[in-house]
């Protein structure tokens, strides 16, 4: 299956390698840099490349490619899927996945991937299993093996390795109990230039950190389980329980993971809580045009609107912005052409405005249409799908944990600017 | 212990100059540079072998771990094999490890010396922890040297009756490898696959399955008396596991079960509705089909196969969804393959990589059967903040779903990505406006206006696009256009892009009778700047000049024999030739044959309309999911999925003795069950556990720390079982 493994940072040096059967030569990343240079932005890089005797499937993630190389026919989704793990478990490792951490711990890099992956199938990728083999480096850690000599290596098997829930570790102890429930939800919009919405969705994530000692079995139930309209669980989610009484039923793995994801079907109707007020235009033959964006809340229950941040991809001819904003900063790159608005809270009394000058490049025509705005936002304290959890059970354990959810709204909507050009 | 990589690569940097410095007094001082460079390089490897020599675990670890990011780097540290080999035996856990590393890196290049190891692997093999029989098995199967294959042979097939399902497991990774390496041991390779397709571990499942397709794919007869088990283990199997077996499954069921899609007309009716275009021409075979066999019964063990794997669209792993989606939608009866649709939007929710993938599929799906995706259409709409190549595959979906009903708000969507500022987009956009004209002939006419707006276009690209575009159209709607055309002739004298204007001279070419006043003044002006033109739009100046000179030789004469003698003379040995055979057959002279009689015919010809199709029509006889399937072109070891037999093969064989399947089952796990009974598994544990679960809870009150929190009760008091 994966052949090797090679990770390319943003400047084309290749700074990881990694063979799981015979060694592939570099030069075949040439083919890849070849594919990177045809495309316009590192976002068009294909994700799947066919050289005359290997394929290449890469993923592009925090600034780095992962590349891999491939001999024989194989689900591309298999290897994509197992390179975003990888990303992963190096974050989770690390703190964060990028180049100077992979090559500060390279030799843990290397462990890793070797457990990863025998043969080019994947071996282990459960990170309670890894932790279990291969732990992962703290300073407290660091220090004290230099002393003492021992290893970051486990010498014998997880026990999750053989049981039939390989994502929870044995013998697990706190001192506190405790169980945490975050409530995600995004909703995603794409409004036009009337504001009315085009399309709206709210998607959500319930991302647990469970410090729960033993093997705990819980059971979440909701008020509202009707709401998901689809949904893709943790594999310790048994999914019978869901089917036939709508209650996630499971034995969490320990520490932080994602317990669902969900869609809330678009039946229901989606209460945008932003508005936006634009007046964007350009001026023909003078170099100029008029940029004011007013943003303000909607309906919102009672919960105030925060982290707003508005980006806009402002045409190339427009040289420079002057603005100004009645709250928050803005700062405009002229080589991207981005602009970027960071309000923070909206409070209703004062609606946050930005108002200013655009500077065109003189000569260049005028640019037809109006930019998207994309607005994101937080909202604490409310699941904008109205979701709510009605209890968390636990049985096996006989302690008393300490249960707790929260819930954060995120957004981000698109509204578009339609111009009347019409075809009928 | 961390960074040793990079200190390693720093350590060199310094230890450079301060090596040159020392040598530079005794070697000739004009190289020191070059010099020190080479004594550090075989220094460092020298300190490198003291440190492995050394009696300190420390520092050999130390070492290993410098050369590990060596080979990371792709740097060579082959040299040091033979200090690095003797630490094999190693009772540190690490170095033994790395030193693994190393071995599975460089043994291939140094088959000797790495044959002093094997040794310690076939002591590790018997060692009573299984984490150590299992990676020695690991290691001793990726030394790729051919003299220890029977060694090999042996071991896996003494790991393939082991008392630990992970030594198994690694047991069934090896076959791959010996395989690769030596492909005449595969008869007795595929004995030790039979023997591990019994066993009931979900933790060798899809490794041995993964074997199976490495090895014997053909083999199809293994399976059957393990395709129930596999049916039912599959929902505990590893997620990687599953997605293999899914696959394996899928090719199986299509040579063993009839098809489920011929006949069983009343299901079949609903999901027709939305399709009756397509399988209008399955009608007649239908007919006969039913005279042939008038009810349809599925074979339970193909409803078995659907029943089990449906749970898994709720998986985390898009592998695992895509793997399920296929397989919905080469075996299940055509109604209920619309149930992977919706888990299939909610990948689109993922990283682009995998939206890339998906889209890709659902392209192809969406082209055979519009009904499973049509109620999504929103989901398709193209966000500004899309990448070119999500965009233009989303665009695809959406062309590809259009249709009476939902074409005008479409349309209006399309209006707004022509005006995109990623013109790629705008053009792929022109173009699928141009197809939804095609296939839907009730917004020919407003789209061919929406287009012939377009022309006016401040963009280049956009313009070029419309003219390409509006040229096809024209051509399936030979009615009179001659407003468009005398427009898109003003054109010409702003437009730059070749294709665009060479599409423009065809067009007046081809209805210069609908344009006479026209034509003869276009080729005026593009006789006289045809040197400067692309080849492209040459070779349309000749193709209007002969066609002139056929329809409207007074006036056009003396500007065509202009045209072509410019011809004459061409770089391009292509235009010289088109010259030269269009002089012959337009110009009547003593040599000219038979055919110049029929130049009018040739020329002007009712040409056929060019059709407007997806790139992804012909795509779906590649198995979907696969990697073919994304190339578009059969990748090395795609395995072909066959066509429902007509009659199925006996059903009786997938039957499994119950008595024979205990004992051998006793047999894998040899007399004492030191093991963990694995026979126990996680989803259907829970009536054992929900009792369990009562009779614990009955002892004890759960209480919950209840807060709530304005506006909202996030957790609600619940006082358990008091």
């Amino acid at each position: 299956m994966i052949h090797s493994l090679f990770l390319i940072n943003c400047s084309g040096d290749i700074f990881l390698e990694k063979h799981w059967k015979s060694v592939v030569s570099q030069s075949v990343c040439d083919y890849f840099f070849e594919a990177q240079e045809k495309a316009i932005d590192v976002e068009n890089v294909p994700p799947v490349i066919s050289t005359p005797h290997h394929y290449l499937i890469s993923i592009y993630r925090d600034k780095i490619f992962f590349v891999s190389v491939i001999q024989t026919e194989v689900p591309p989704l298999f290897v994509i899927e197992f390179l975003h793990r990888v990303a992963d478990t190096f974050q989770d490792y690390f703190g964060e996945c990028s180049e100077t951490a992979i090559k500060d711990n390279v030799v843990i890099v290397y462990e890793l991937l070797e457990e990863m992956l025998d043969n080019g199938f994947p071996l282990a990728t459960e990170s309670n299993i890894l932790k279990e083999l291969i732990k992962p480096p703290t300073i407290l850690r660091s220090v004290v093996n230099s002393i003492t000599g021992s290893s970051n290596v486990g010498d014998t098997l997880p026990t999750g390795q053989l049981s039939n829930i390989p994502w929870r570790r044995a013998g697990v102890k706190y001192t506190n109990n405790e169980a945490y429930f975050d409530v995600i939800e995004e909703i995603d919009a794409i409004i036009d230039k009337s504001g009315s919405t085009v399309f709206a969705e709210i998607q959500g994530v319930i991302d647990s950190c469970i410090k729960l000692s033993g093997m705990p079995d819980l059971s979440l139930s909701f008020m509202n389980p009707r709401l998901l309209d689809d949904v893709s669980f943790h594999p310790c989610i048994r999914f019978k329980r869901w089917e036939s009484e709508r209650v996630l039923s499971f034995i969490p793995p320990d520490g932080n993971f994602r317990l669902i994801s969900y869609r809330v079907s678009s039946q229901n109707l989606v209460a945008i809580p932003v508005y936006v007020k634009h007046m964007i235009s350009f001026k023909e033959n003078t170099s100029s045009g008029r940029f004011d964006v007013t943003i303000g809340p909607k309906q919102n229950m009672g919960k105030t609107v925060e982290g707003v941040v508005m980006t806009v991809h402002m045409p190339k001819a427009v040289l420079n912005m002057n603005l100004t904003a009645t709250q928050g900063s803005y700062t405009f790159d002229p080589v991207t052409k981005v602009l970027t608005w960071d309000v923070g809270k909206i409070t209703p009394q004062k609606l946050p405005n930005l108002k200013g000058i655009v500077n065109l490049q003189s000569g260049a025509p005028k640019p037809e249409e109006n930019p998207s705005l994309n607005i994101q936002f937080k909202i604490q304290q409310l699941a904008i799908s109205g979701l709510k959890v009605n209890r968390l059970d636990m049985y096996g354990e006989k302690y008393k944990p300490f249960k707790g959810s929260s819930f954060v709204s995120d957004g981000e909507q698109e509204p578009k600017s339609l111009s009347s050009q019409n075809f009928t | 212990m961390s960074g040793n990589g990079l200190t390693y690569s720093e350590q060199g940097g310094e230890a450079a100059p301060e090596l040159a410095q020392e040598a530079a007094p005794t070697v000739t001082p004009s190289t020191p540079a070059a010099f020190g460079l080479f004594s550090s390089d075989t220094k460092k490897n020298e300190d490198l072998k003291q440190m492995l020599e050394s009696s300190k675990d420390s520092a050999k670890l130390d070492a290993m771990k410098r050369i590990v990011g060596m080979i990371a780097k792709g740097k060579n540290a082959s040299e040091l094999f033979p200090a690095v080999v003797k630490n094999v035996a190693s009772k540190n856990i690490e170095i033994k490890k790395l030193v693994y590393v190393y071995l599975m890196r460089y043994a291939e290049e140094q088959q000797d010396l790495a044959l002093l190891s094997i040794s310690t692997f076939q002591r590790a093999l018997k060692d009573p922890n299984q984490l150590i029989r299992a990676s020695a098995l690991r290691v001793l199967s990726s030394i790729r040297v051919p003299i220890i294959v029977p060694i090999m042979m042996l071991a896996i097939k003494e790991a393939s009756s082991d008392l630990s399902p992970y030594v198994r497991k690694n047991a069934a990774h090896a076959i791959q490898k010996l395989y690769s390496l030596d492909p005449d041991q595969k008869e007795m390779l595929i004995e030790v696959i039979e023997k591990l397709l019994k066993d009931r571990s979900t933790l060798v499942a899809g490794s041995v399955v993964m074997a199976f397709e490495e090895v014997c794919p053909d083999r199809i007869d293994l399976i059957h008396k393990n395709y129930r088990k596999l049916c039912n283990l599959l929902v505990d199997v590893e997620e990687w596991g599953q997605v293999v077996i899914i696959h394996m499954l899928t090719r199986y069921a299509r040579t063993q079960f009839v098809s489920p899609w011929k006949s069983r007309r009343f299901l079949e009716d609903n999901a027709l509705k939305h399709e009756n275009n397509f399988y209008e021409s399955d009608e007649e075979q239908k007919e006969k089909d039913q005279k042939l066999k008038t009810t349809y019964t599925m074979d339970p063990d193909h409803r078995l196969l659907l029943r089990n794997t449906k749970p898994l669209l709720q998986s985390r792993n898009a592998a695992v969804v895509m793997a399920v989606a296929q397989l919905y939608w080469h075996l299940a009866p055509k109604s209920e393959a619309g149930i992977v649709s919706k888990s299939l939007v909610r990948l689109l929710r993922s990283n682009r990589e995998v939206q890339y993938i998906v889209l890709q599929n659902i392209a192809t799906m969406s082209i055979q059967r519009k009904g499973m995706f049509e109620p999504y259409l929103k989901s398709f709409y193209v966000r500004s903040t899309d990448p070119t190549m999500i965009k233009t595959l989303k665009l695809e979906i959406l062309t590809n779903l259009a249709n009476e009903a939902n074409i005008s708000t479409l349309l209006r969507e399309f209006q707004t990505y022509v005006k995109s500022q990623d013109k790629q987009f705008a053009a792929a956009t022109i173009q699928a406006i141009g197809r939804c004209a095609t296939n839907i002939t009730e917004v020919t006419d407003t789209c061919l206006n929406g287009l012939v707006c377009l022309l006016s276009n401040r963009d280049e690209i956009v313009v070029a696009e419309s003219v390409v575009v509006i040229k096809k159209l024209l051509q399936t709607q030979p009615a009179h256009h001659g407003e468009i055309i005398k427009h898109m002739a003003k054109l010409l004298d702003n437009i730059t892009v070749p294709v665009a204007r060479a599409s423009i001279l065809w067009l007046i070419g081809e209805y210069c009778e609908r344009v006479p006043k026209i034509a003869p003044d276009v080729l005026r002006k593009t006789a006289k700047s045809f040197t400067n033109e692309d080849d492209l739009v040459k070779l349309q100046i000749l193709n209007l000049g002969a066609k002139l000179y056929l329809t409207n030789s007074k006036q056009t004469k003396l500007l065509t024999q202009y045209v072509l003698n410019l011809g004459k003379y061409d770089q391009s040995y292509d235009i010289r030739d088109r010259t030269r055979f269009i002089r012959q057959l337009i110009v009547p002279n003593e040599k000219s044959g038979a055919l110049s009689k029929y130049a009018k015919k040739i020329f002007l010809a009712q040409k056929p309309a060019p059709l407007l199709e997806s790139p992804f029509k012909d795509r779906d006889h590649f198995q979907l999911g696969t990697l073919s399937h994304t190339l578009n072109s059969r990748a090395t070891g795609y395995l072909e999925l066959s066509d429902w037999p007509e009659v199925a093969p006996d059903p009786s064989v997938r039957n499994v003795d119950v008595a024979e399947s205990a004992k051998e089952w006793t047999g894998i796990l040899g007399k004492p069950k030191k093991e963990k009974p694995t026979e126990k598994f996680y989803s259907e544990s829970e009536e054992e556990e929900d009792e369990s679960a009562s009779t614990s809870s009955s002892g004890k009150c759960l209480e919950s720390t209840a807060f709530s929190l304005p506006g909202k009760l996030c957790l609600q008091n619940c006082l358990v079982h008091k």
